[in-house]
């Protein structure tokens, strides 16, 4: 399943979107946790019993300011949580 | 009504059914799904899988209170007590909050279940257009999602920037999407963007010469440029299917239907079911699985 979190608003689309198919084999025993400086991520039961990574509900109606430190802008050539997920299963929209 | 007392012109039908071809004692398994909304609750029954009776009314204050008033209706109607009932799913955003539940699941996994009874396991693409958010979710042909979007952060394309536009038209809520076609020409759309400057907008049309037909149509319209451009997002595909209160307001599911070139699988059932009832057959589903598993075991 692709689960996106986040939301569109006038100032653009702000999503961050998780494969969560390919979340539950994951090799690195959920890298993102750590690897988001923030502490965005955490780890589910979803609603077919899959356990998965979810982003926590009190960042899906901010993610583009809590998100953007780790843009080209603060600094960062490559998103931390992009960077940790090595199964791919993280993805941002913008 | 006194000339004082305020006509309140969002207030939609609320409604209780029961079926009463089918005989809830006879049943194997009664199970029940309580979706409390952030505008409406749900109660739907089902006996042995089949949808077999729901209640649907406004979400009051206080969430563990509409979700026993809202099983409270089917109940009566049926002489059933909460104890006939084997098993109990809460969903929607009150979901925690249903004192009687065995387990809560999102309302996401309901409306795609609910939509795959409604509308078939032919549904792929649900929108689910509820009071406070709007949802566009992809289910493979068992109704389990396998893609979702949800925009929770605006009551743009919601029921609830509907309410609005009704009080301030003073036009009841149900004769919106039929009044939206009776205009000379379809107008352009108001903002989407955000229901407070949709009013604005609403307000500045009609000072300007605007029928009320006219600004409905441009609202209707506004309200489905939005939820298309959420729901292209994860792709169309057929079969389509719209779920919540706004799927009854034909003058916005024509125009996402035009928008989007597809047309919506048409149902007999009440939209506003489709969470409560897609938990029901969770709960069912459940209940089978355990008695599998009791069977084996023994």
């Amino acid at each position: 399943m692709i689960a996106n979190y986040g939301y569109k608003d006038g100032s653009g689309e702000f999503y961050i979107s998780i494969d969560t198919d390919k979340c539950t084999s994951c090799p690195v025993e959920h890298a993102c946790l750590t690897g988001c400086p923030k502490g965005m991520f955490e780890i589910i039961t979803d609603d077919y019993d899959d356990v998965v990574a979810a982003v926590k509900q009190s960042f899906r109606r901010s993610l583009a300011f809590d998100c953007s430190d780790c843009k080209p802008v603060g600094g960062y050539t490559s998103l931390p949580c992009t960077t940790a997920c090595t199964p791919g299963a993280i993805k941002h929209s913008w | 009504m006194s000339s004082g007392e305020k006509k309140e012109y969002w207030r939609w039908q609320e409604n209780c059914w029961i079926d009463e071809t089918k005989d809830w004692r006879a049943a194997k398994i009664v199970t029940a799904g309580i979706d409390v909304g952030s505008v409406s609750s749900q109660a739907v029954v089902c006996v042995d899988g089949e949808l077999y009776g729901y209640n649907s009314m406004r979400t009051g204050n206080n969430s563990p209170d509409s979700a026993t008033n809202a099983l409270a209706g089917v109940l009566e109607k049926s002489g059933m007590k909460l104890e006939d009932i084997t098993y109990v799913i809460g969903t929607g955003y009150g979901r925690v909050n249903v004192p009687f539940a065995h387990k809560a699941i999102t309302e996401i996994a309901c409306h795609a279940r609910g939509a795959n009874y409604m509308g078939g396991n032919t549904v792929r693409t649900i929108l689910d257009m509820g009071g406070q958010d709007c949802k566009a979710i992809h289910c493979d042909e068992k109704g389990k999602v396998t893609n979702f979007l949800m925009n929770d952060k605006c009551a743009a394309g919601t029921g609830r920037g509907m309410e609005v536009i009704a009080d301030l038209m003073q036009i009841p809520i149900a004769e919106l999407g039929p009044r939206s076609f009776d205009v000379d020409e379809e107008p352009e759309a108001v903002s989407s963007t955000c229901v407070v400057f949709a009013k604005s907008e609403a307000l500045g049309l009609l000072k300007s010469g605007y029928s009320k037909n006219k600004v409905i149509a441009a609202y209707c319209q506004a309200m489905a440029e939005r939820v298309v451009s959420l729901i292209e997002r994860i792709g169309v595909e057929n079969d389509f299917f719209i779920t919540g209160g706004i799927a009854k307001n034909p003058g916005v599911v024509k125009r996402i239907e035009k928008l989007l070139g597809t047309k919506a699988v048409d149902t007999k059932l009440d939209s506003q079911i489709a969470g409560a009832l897609g938990a029901a057959l969770f709960g069912h589903t459940l209940m089978l699985k355990q008695a599998a598993s009791a069977t084996k075991a023994a």
